[in-house]
Order: C-alpha cells, then sequence, then structure tokens
C-alpha cells in the first residue's frame, strides 16, 4: 500500500513525469515553475536519469528534443516568458515529430506580468503558441493528484503520438498542497518508445506513418542513419519541395491526434443529470466553480458543471451535447476570455453562453461564480 | 574504384545544393575522413547541424543526423550526448549560426565541457540568406547588409571558445585540408568540447561583394595569410598585419567532461544501478 503524502501539484507533478518513463529534464527557473526543475534535480539522479540546467528557455527546449531524439523519454518546464521562448522549437517538435512534454505552470501576462500570480491566460498560446500549422495536445490539472495523472497521461501521449504535449497546469494547482495517495508502479500504463518495425535492409523509413497515421521513429544509435529535420519531409525523412508532400504532411500531423480525439479529449460532469445550467472551468478555477455550483444547488438552482482535463484538442462533442440540453452556459476563467470562444464556436448559437471573466491576479471567489450563475439564470448580463 | 570515404555519405543525395566553388564540400569531407582516421563507428556517430548552407551538410552524410532551428544544434546535440554518452557526437554549424543566434549556446556548451566536437564553417557571412553581415564578417569588408563596409568588430571565435572554457580549441582552413583533417580528428580525441574553426570559402554571398569571386583566389588568400602557431607565435607584432591569421592547435587541456561528472551525480544520488 502506497502511503499518502502532503505534497505540492508541482511536485507531483515531477513524480508523474518520473512515474511515465521520464529520464532527462532540461529548464531554466521561473517561478511559479521552479519547484519542477528544482524536484527533477533532486530524483532523476536516483533513478539514473539526468537533470541539466541550462542557459535559457530555447535550449531547454532543444536539450530535450535531443535527450528524446536519443531514446530518453524527456520534459522541460516553464512559465511565461519562458513558455514563449520555447516555442520555435514546440514548433520542431510537431514538425519532426519528437515525443516531449512541456509543462507550463501558468502565471499572469503578457510580458513579466505578475510573476507570482495565477492566470489561466495561456490557453491559446498553448494551442497555437508557435508559427504554422500544427495540431496540440494540452491537458489541465485540477488538483494534486490530477498533477501526477495528468503528468502520466502527457507522456503517455507525447509518446504515442510522437508530438510535443502541453501539461498547461496554472499557479493556484501548482503551489497548492494536498494530502495525495500515489498509485503503485503496477497499476500505471506506460506507452514505450515507439520501435521500427522492419530493417533498413527491409526498405525502413523512418516517418513512415503505421495504421495510427503516427510514425516508428527509430531513435539515434540504433543503426537506422536516420535523417531529422524541420524542413518539411517525406516518409524518408529527407526535405522535399513538393505541394503534395506538404499538403499530405500537414493533414497526417493533424489527423493522427484528430482519428483518436474521443479518446484523448477527458472530460468530467458533476450535477449534470437534471442540470438546466452548466458552469464551463477548468485547472485551478474548476475548484472554485465546483463550490459555487454547490452553492447554487443549495439556493435550487439546477446547475451543473463541465471540467475540462483536455484543453486541446477542445471537447467539442462534450459542449455540443450539453448545449443541447441546457438553457445556458456560463465559461468561468481566469483571464479576459479565452475559452469561451471556443464553447461559443462549439454551442453555435444553441444556448446562451456568459463569461465569468477575472484577470487581476486573484483567484476567483466562489461567490464571483454564483453571481455569474445567479445573472445567467436571469437571462444574462443586464 | 570506391575511395574509402565514400561509404560515409548518402550517394543518393548527391549531388549537393552548394554553388560552384564552394567551401563546404571540402570542410564535410575533411570531417569524415577525420571519422575515418579515427574509426568511429558509424552506427554510434550523430551528425548535428544548425541552419545554414553549411548545416546542409548532415543531410549528405550517412550516419543519424539532424538538422536543428537556426543557432540551435549545441542545445539538441547537448542532450543527444547525455542521453547517450556512447554516441560520438559532431556538430556542424555556421559563423552567423554560432556566434550570433546560438553564441549564448555556444559560450555555455564551451563552458560545460559537454563531449561534443564543433566544427564552424566560417565563410565571414550569412551564406544561406544571400550575404548578410556575420558577427564573424572583418570589420571593413562588405555584405549586403553593410554596403559600406562592415563597422562591427568581428568575433575570433576560438578567443571566444577557449575564455568560455572549451577543452580544444584550433583554426585550420579549406585551404589546409590534411591540417584541417588533423584539427578536427584531435577534437574527436579530446572528451570535452572541441572547438574547430574551419576558413572556408563563399565565393557567391562574400567574395562577389569584396572582389574575391574566384574561390580558387579565396583559397590563395588562405594560403598566404594563415601562418601555422608556432611561426605565429614567433612573428613580430608589426608583422601581424590585419589580413594575417594563426591556423593549428590553440588550446587543449583535460578536464572532466559533463557526462562524466554527471555520472558523479547519479552515484551520489543512488541511482547507478536503475
Ligand atoms: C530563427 C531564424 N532566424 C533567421 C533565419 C534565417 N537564416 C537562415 S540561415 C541564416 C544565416 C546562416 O549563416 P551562417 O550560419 O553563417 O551559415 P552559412 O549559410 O553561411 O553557411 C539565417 C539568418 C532562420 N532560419 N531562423
Ligand atoms: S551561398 Fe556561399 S556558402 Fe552558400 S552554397 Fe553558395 S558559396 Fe556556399
Ligand atoms: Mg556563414
Amino acid at each position: 500500500m502506497s502511503k499518502a503524502r502532503l505534497m505540492q501539484g508541482n511536485e507531483a507533478c515531477v513524480e508523474g513525469a518520473l512515474a511515465a518513463g521520464v529520464r532527462f529534464f532540461g529548464g531554466y527557473p521561473i517561478t511559479p515553475s521552479t519547484e519542477i526543475a528544482e524536484g527533477m534535480a533532486k530524483l532523476l539522479p536516483t533513478v539514473g536519469g539526468k537533470f541539466v540546467q541550462m542557459e535559457d528557455e530555447i535550449a531547454s527546449m532543444g536539450v530535450v528534443l535531443g535527450a528524446s531524439l536519443a531514446g530518453k523519454k524527456a520534459v522541460t518546464a516553464s512559465s511565461g516568458p519562458g513558455i514563449s521562448l520555447k516555442q520555435e522549437l514546440i514548433g520542431y517538435a510537431a514538425a519532426a515529430e519528437i515525443p516531449v512534454v512541456i509543462v507550463n505552470v501558468q502565471r499572469v501576462g503578457p510580458s513579466t506580468g505578475q510573476p507570482t500570480a495565477p492566470s489561466q491566460g495561456d490557453v491559446m498560446q498553448a494551442r497555437w503558441g508557435t508559427h504554422g500549422d500544427h495540431p496540440m495536445i494540452a491537458l489541465s490539472p485540477w488538483s494534486v493528484r490530477e498533477a501526477f495523472d495528468t503528468a502520466v497521461m502527457a507522456v503517455n501521449y507525447s509518446e504515442r503520438f510522437r508530438t510535443p504535449v502541453i501539461l498547461l497546469m496554472d499557479e493556484i494547482v501548482g503551489h497548492l498542497r494536498e494530502k495525495v495517495e500515489l498509485p503503485e508502479a503496477s497499476a500505471i500504463e506506460i506507452y514505450p518508445r515507439r520501435k521500427p518495425t522492419c530493417s533498413r535492409a527491409e526498405g525502413y523509413q523512418p516517418f513512415t506513418p503505421d495504421k495510427d497515421l503516427v510514425p516508428n521513429t527509430a531513435n539515434f544509435g540504433e543503426g537506422y542513419h536516420i535523417h531529422v529535420t524541420g524542413l518539411i519531409h517525406d516518409d524518408t525523412g529527407f526535405p522535399i519541395g513538393s505541394p503534395k508532400i506538404t499538403r499530405e504532411v500537414t493533414k497526417r500531423l493533424h489527423e493522427k491526434i484528430d482519428i483518436a480525439r474521443d479518446e484523448i479529449t477527458h472530460v468530467e460532469e458533476y450535477f449534470m443529470d437534471d442540470a438546466e445550467y452548466a458552469v464551463v472551468a477548468f485547472g485551478g478555477t474548476a475548484r472554485t466553480a465546483y463550490e459555487a455550483v454547490a452553492n447554487a444547488r443549495k439556493k435550487g438552482i439546477k446547475v451543473g458543471m463541465v471540467r475540462l482535463i483536455t484543453i486541446w484538442p477542445f471537447a467539442d462533442k462534450a459542449i455540443k451535447k450539453i448545449a443541447e440540453k441546457v438553457k445556458g452556459i456560463l465559461v468561468a476563467e481566469l483571464n479576459y476570455g479565452q475559452l469561451v470562444g471556443e464553447v461559443e464556436r462549439v454551442v453555435a448559437g444553441k444556448c446562451p453562453v456568459e463569461l465569468c471573466a477575472k484577470y487581476d491576479m486573484t483567484i476567483f471567489e466562489p461567490a464571483e461564480i454564483e453571481a455569474g450563475i445567479d445573472e445567467l439564470v436571469a437571462g444574462g448580463k443586464a | 574504384m570506391e575511395r574509402s570515404f565514400e561509404k560515409y555519405f548518402r550517394q543518393n543525395r548527391l549531388p549537393h545544393l552548394w554553388c560552384p566553388g564552394c567551401g563546404n564540400g571540402i570542410v564535410m569531407k575533411a570531417i569524415v575522413q577525420a571519422i575515418e582516421k579515427k574509426g568511429l563507428d558509424q552506427d554510434k556517430t550523430v551528425i548535428v547541424s544548425g541552419i545554414g548552407c553549411s548545416s546542409r551538410a548532415s543531410g549528405y552524410m550517412d550516419f543519424d543526423t539532424l538538422h536543428t532551428a537556426h543557432g540551435r544544434a549545441i542545445p539538441f546535440a547537448t542532450g543527444i550526448k547525455l542521453a547517450n554518452p556512447e554516441l560520438n557526437v559532431i556538430v556542424i554549424t555556421g559563423d552567423g549560426d554560432c556566434t550570433a543566434i546560438g553564441g549564448n549556446h555556444f559560450i555555455h556548451g564551451c563552458r560545460r565541457n559537454v563531449d561534443l566536437t564543433v566544427v564552424l564553417f566560417n565563410n565571414s557571412i550569412y551564406g544561406m540568406t544571400g550575404g548578410q553581415a556575420s558577427p564573424m564578417t572583418p570589420t571593413h569588408k562588405k555584405a549586403t547588409t553593410a554596403p559600406y563596409g562592415a563597422i562591427d568588430r568581428n568575433f575570433d571565435a576560438c578567443r571566444l571558445a577557449e575564455a568560455a572554457g572549451a577543452t580544444y580549441v584550433a583554426r585550420s582552413t579549406a585551404f589546409h585540408v590534411q591540417h584541417l583533417t588533423d584539427m578536427i580528428a584531435g577534437g574527436i580525441d579530446n572528451k570535452g568540447f572541441s572547438f574547430i574553426e574551419a576558413i572556408c570559402q563563399c565565393p557567391t554571398s562574400f567574395g562577389r561583394k569584396n572582389k574575391m569571386a574566384d574561390p580558387a583566389k579565396m583559397m590563395m588568400w588562405m594560403r598566404d595569410n594563415a601562418v601555422m602557431k608556432a611561426a605565429w607565435d614567433k612573428l613580430p607584432d608589426d608583422k601581424k598585419t590585419e589580413e594575417k591569421f594563426p591556423i593549428g592547435l590553440f588550446y587543449n587541456e583535460s578536464e572532466t567532461d559533463y557526462a562524466t561528472a554527471y555520472n558523479e551525480v547519479i552515484q551520489i544520488a543512488g541511482g547507478a544501478d536503475k
């Protein structure tokens, strides 16, 4: 039996990554993500892994991609300005199909913003934060235990789809301390590094997609002599200036995630069975939203909550289903209004969508979200 | 007859895309000859490059090869080496790639003393983007972004590498091919961060702007101005004119490389048998 321990979200993230098989971390300190680097520096060598503090976040991103190509599961973590610096190489990981996890413990931006204060202002950066068309997977935990679980999931998805995965934490969960019981190693499912299915002599090509549209790219040092580049390339890995290949590769990069969308889009519902209204929230904000919804229920309002664990790809199906049955949706997020646009896109006028936004460096009080629920029930803002 | 070094090239990726007379091919060949001389296992050698004309070399070389982003070859190479220290990691970079956009990674790579062999193809210009000034374009030389002559002072990348902590520092030129090969081979031998500056000609983007469009003339310039280190050290200061420069091995000290040092960390942390 594993024992309950008091730990922080950031620590749980480290534990989850290690449990998922991560053996390499490269990073640069920045509040409120620093505890992840510190935890990795302490724990990685105890399991034979390596930690390296790089000169900046660009280098941190490069070093983990190199380690991943050489066969180690690798993670980097940062916040705000540091994530902005990583963007070019996040795109490199998407283009060259390199498994990697980027933890973003969100803080108030733009720029240096409010360094120690919570925010959820990087929802769209997580989706679009690099140039060009690319798919993205982003997960957002609401508790310390879930920081562990989503870290495992993020590593597994990065390996399974050979793609960068963003673990979109926030300062609330990152610095939250809770008593948690972590699962036994035997209870954790790990997606292993994909392996070449044939030899060079049999015509192996490093970027030929498997049935699930994901290639079984060899690691460096295994004798396959592969070429990896950020230029658009065909199955051989070599660049090619062809409209056909450019179109096919761009399409496949998206489709490899799209066809697994139902499986990787995790949503949880609370009090939704008889709900006439729904609050959509994620991450640390969902904790407050849950209390607000429970309070509103006590007042007799039939309101429920939909919590997004997977932020990207967006939970189109789940939100559409809810829009069919409720009279209104309130989106509570700790920013000027980002996720709400996605909800509106999917709801497409089927019911009113209201925004409960907060962007003053403090977390929501339940009363603030309750007021939002009241307004929604009363038929929108006056 | 197949020449012994041909097995190190991906014949189906040739001919290369470089201009006629470009020095990149000479330096690339010197690298594979150094690899051959040192008997490196082709399956256990990784070539990592940045972005630029010179960095396209990785695609022609028959190893595991990685063409990274502009300036970022050294961080990627660091990750490869630390993840699997049994791999020999050779970095190909340009003067802009290494000392402008990648300058910070370069000095920190030197400081960490990761066991990499970094070969800088110094053509004094941004070749790929058509001849803009780089931090290694000599002052007063012309570039498309310095049409009246560069006023920036240029880096001496060898002195920079040594000051930053590289444990092997050497320079040679595309004219001195055998010497260049030896300098690279020495870098492969050094277990630590080895830096070799290979001066090479870009007739298209640098030469034409600076009255040296003929690649043979550019190579003769290397022949006439490069001075072997031993001779350079004896040269009186008034003979060290602006065009003259030293070549040879400038620095080589044995220091614990990063991966070896980290193994001690793993020992202390108790993870050695994991
Ligand atoms: C982030 C980024 N900025 C700019 C460029 C454009 N770019 C490509 S190669 C290059 C310069 C290459 O010069 P150098 O490193 O000296 O290599 P050379 O082509 O001379 O071999 C530049 C500026 C880029 N690819 N990426
Ligand atoms: S532009 Fe210069 S460096 Fe580039 S291929 Fe041509 S000659 Fe070589
Ligand atoms: Mg150059």
